[in-house]
């Protein structure tokens, strides 16, 4: 009896009519966005690009912004020429490349195997969790001042900033991976009698590894800033080092072609991580 | 006619019991257990959810300590102790980052046979129940009975003589299942093993058992054993004689009482 009264109120709910009975009921469309072929995406892009550089170009030579301070893009090229003819390029590229390089490999190495150790012990990762937060937390770059007076004004420093910078996300995106692991999963392990190092070596590594490779590309980003920041606060060379020097010395197109280089050397290194996390993606699931 | 045989204990459960400290008070997830299973037997147990079938698996598989009782294994104790029993999971647990042949050896490699021995041995069984041409393969291009397949031939492979399975073709379709069933059958005949098998599917306990344990839940504790003596090899028509159907209304009468008592309990 009162299922059907039930059942009749619903049956009148869902009659009852959703809109003003005098308007007529209209359709519509689903949304649906026709693609651009390829080579119109680039034109437009390259389009965009060589329109900002003619009309800073255009500014700075009928004087709608200062060039003193802005410089201009005919300038700029100039001293590109020159920053690549005079030697030095080389030679700072090759020092802020190689302590990108050796702090995102120490970071994020050591930053993985501290996420995966927490595996090993609850108890010990909840003792170590707050320290983390609370370093991760930590602008670390605040500390950069006291990196270089411990580790001095050579490579030693920029990799230590750049390997703060790291680990502690890796750290932390590990321990997801390890927090994810289904216990059925170690269940089965252990029901096959396997020992604590057989469950780690064989089940915990290899599902952490994703993890482990989705945070090499904010990784790069973050090695490359922890090596300018070094570089910037005292350094004797470097990218970083060129541009706080053309900055201190007012020239301003030595900035924009330092930071053209930076930039350029940003996207290499983001580029050659993709493509290794591509390799290694493939070869885990393959 | 391996049921006619049957003698030596191989598993023997001595008033097994289980309580949970939870937060709101001891929970007694199950009441002492005794019970012995012949060595070469194929038992089932059933029951509802929370009937305890979970939890005698763990502790026979010596993943759980039980809080009384003991597990004798060949008449020694085995109480709390790994590695001594194949166990399969409800869920495949098939290792993605391994090839079928890689995942089946799993349990040889843990007890640290050699990879190439190892293979060895799995490559032939791959070959004769049903996963020739996928020994190669990564688990997520097999289907969903090829899995369990794969996951029963590493248990089998881990070379224990007892299989615990716990409702290994509780997901499949009916058409699979009852083709995993008679897979699972010759498998049995072909070697000899003690298997307890856990569903909830009545059918599926008799038609594959020799023996068939009805439990029920609050606490968790064992009703009634009920003997299947139809003789084998079994058709798939045996589910229509009136033997198996009279079983059959036995064990759901069993489980409809366990159930009455619960709602009464809880109302």
């Amino acid at each position: 009896m009162t299922a059907q009264d039930t059942s009749r109120t619903g049956a009148a709910l869902d009659l009852a009519p959703a809109r003003p009975a005098h308007k007529a009921r209209t359709y519509r469309r689903l949304p649906s966005q026709r693609d651009w072929p390829f080579w119109l995406v680039i034109a437009i892009q390259i389009g965009i690009l060589a329109g900002g550089i003619a009309l800073w170009q255009a500014a700075a030579v009928y004087g709608w912004i200062d060039g003193f301070f802005w410089s201009k893009p005919s300038d700029v090229y100039a001293t590109l020429i020159k920053f690549f003819a005079a030697g030095d390029a080389w030679t700072d590229i090759g020092f802020t490349f190689q302590s990108t390089i050796y702090g995102f490999l120490l970071g994020t190495a050591s930053g993985s195997l501290l996420g995966l150790s927490f595996w090993w012990s609850r108890n010990y990762a909840a003792v170590v969790q707050p320290y983390m937060i609370c370093f991760h937390s930590l602008p670390k770059l605040a500390l950069a001042p006291l990196v270089i007076l411990v580790f001095g004004i050579g490579l030693a420093s920029k990799v230590a900033i750049a390997t703060a910078l790291t680990i502690i996300v890796s750290a932390l995106t590990t321990y997801a991976g390890v927090k994810a692991l289904d216990p059925d999963q170690e269940r089965l392990f252990y029901s096959l009698g396997a020992s604590r190092m057989q469950v780690f070596r064989k089940l915990v590594v290899p599902f952490c590894l994703p993890w482990v490779i989705s945070v090499l590309r904010v990784n790069i980003g973050l090695a490359l800033t922890g090596a300018i920041v070094g570089e910037f606060i005292a350094a004797q060379h470097g990218l970083g080092r060129a541009i706080l020097y053309a900055g201190s010395t007012y020239d301003i197109a030595l900035v924009w072609v330092v930071a053209l280089v930076l930039s350029t050397l940003a996207v290499v290194m983001y580029g050659a991580v993709s493509w290794l996390e591509y390799v290694l993606r493939k070869g885990i699931k393959q | 006619m391996i049921a006619a045989m049957a003698s030596v204990t191989k598993v023997h459960l001595d008033n097994v019991s289980m309580t949970f400290n939870t937060p709101s008070g001891p929970f007694q997830a199950l009441a002492p257990v005794t019970l012995s299973i012949a060595e070469g037997r194929f038992v089932s147990l059933i029951g509802p959810s929370g009937c305890g079938k979970s939890t005698i698996f763990n502790i026979v598989a010596g993943l759980l300590q039980p809080t009384g009782g003991r597990v004798m294994l060949d008449g020694a104790d085995a109480t709390g102790t790994i590695g001594r029993v194949g166990y399969m999971l409800q869920r495949d647990m098939l290792l993605p980052w391994r090839k079928v042949l890689d995942n089946v050896i799993l349990g040889m490699e843990i007890q640290g046979l050699p990879l190439r021995e190892a293979r060895g041995r799995a490559l032939p069984l791959l070959r004769r129940y049903g996963l020739a041409g996928f020994e190669y393969a990564y688990p997520n291009a097999l289907s969903g009975g090829m899995r369990q397949r794969a996951a029963l031939l590493r248990t089998l492979l881990f070379d224990t003589d007892v299989m615990l399975l716990d409702e290994p073709f509780g997901a499949l379709d009916a058409q699979t299942k009852s083709h995993m069933q008679e897979w699972l059958l010759q498998l049995w005949g072909d070697f000899g093993k003690t298997v307890v098998f856990v569903t909830h599917d009545v059918e599926e306990a008799i038609f594959l058992s020799d023996e068939v344990y009805v439990m029920a839940t609050r606490p968790g504790r064992l009703v009634e054993t009920i003997p299947v003596q139809i003789a084998r090899p079994r058709q798939r028509s045996i589910t229509l004689t009136p033997e198996f159907i009279g079983i059959k209304e036995r064990c759901m009468q069993l489980l409809n009482d366990a159930h009455k008592a619960a709602l009464d309990e809880a109302a």
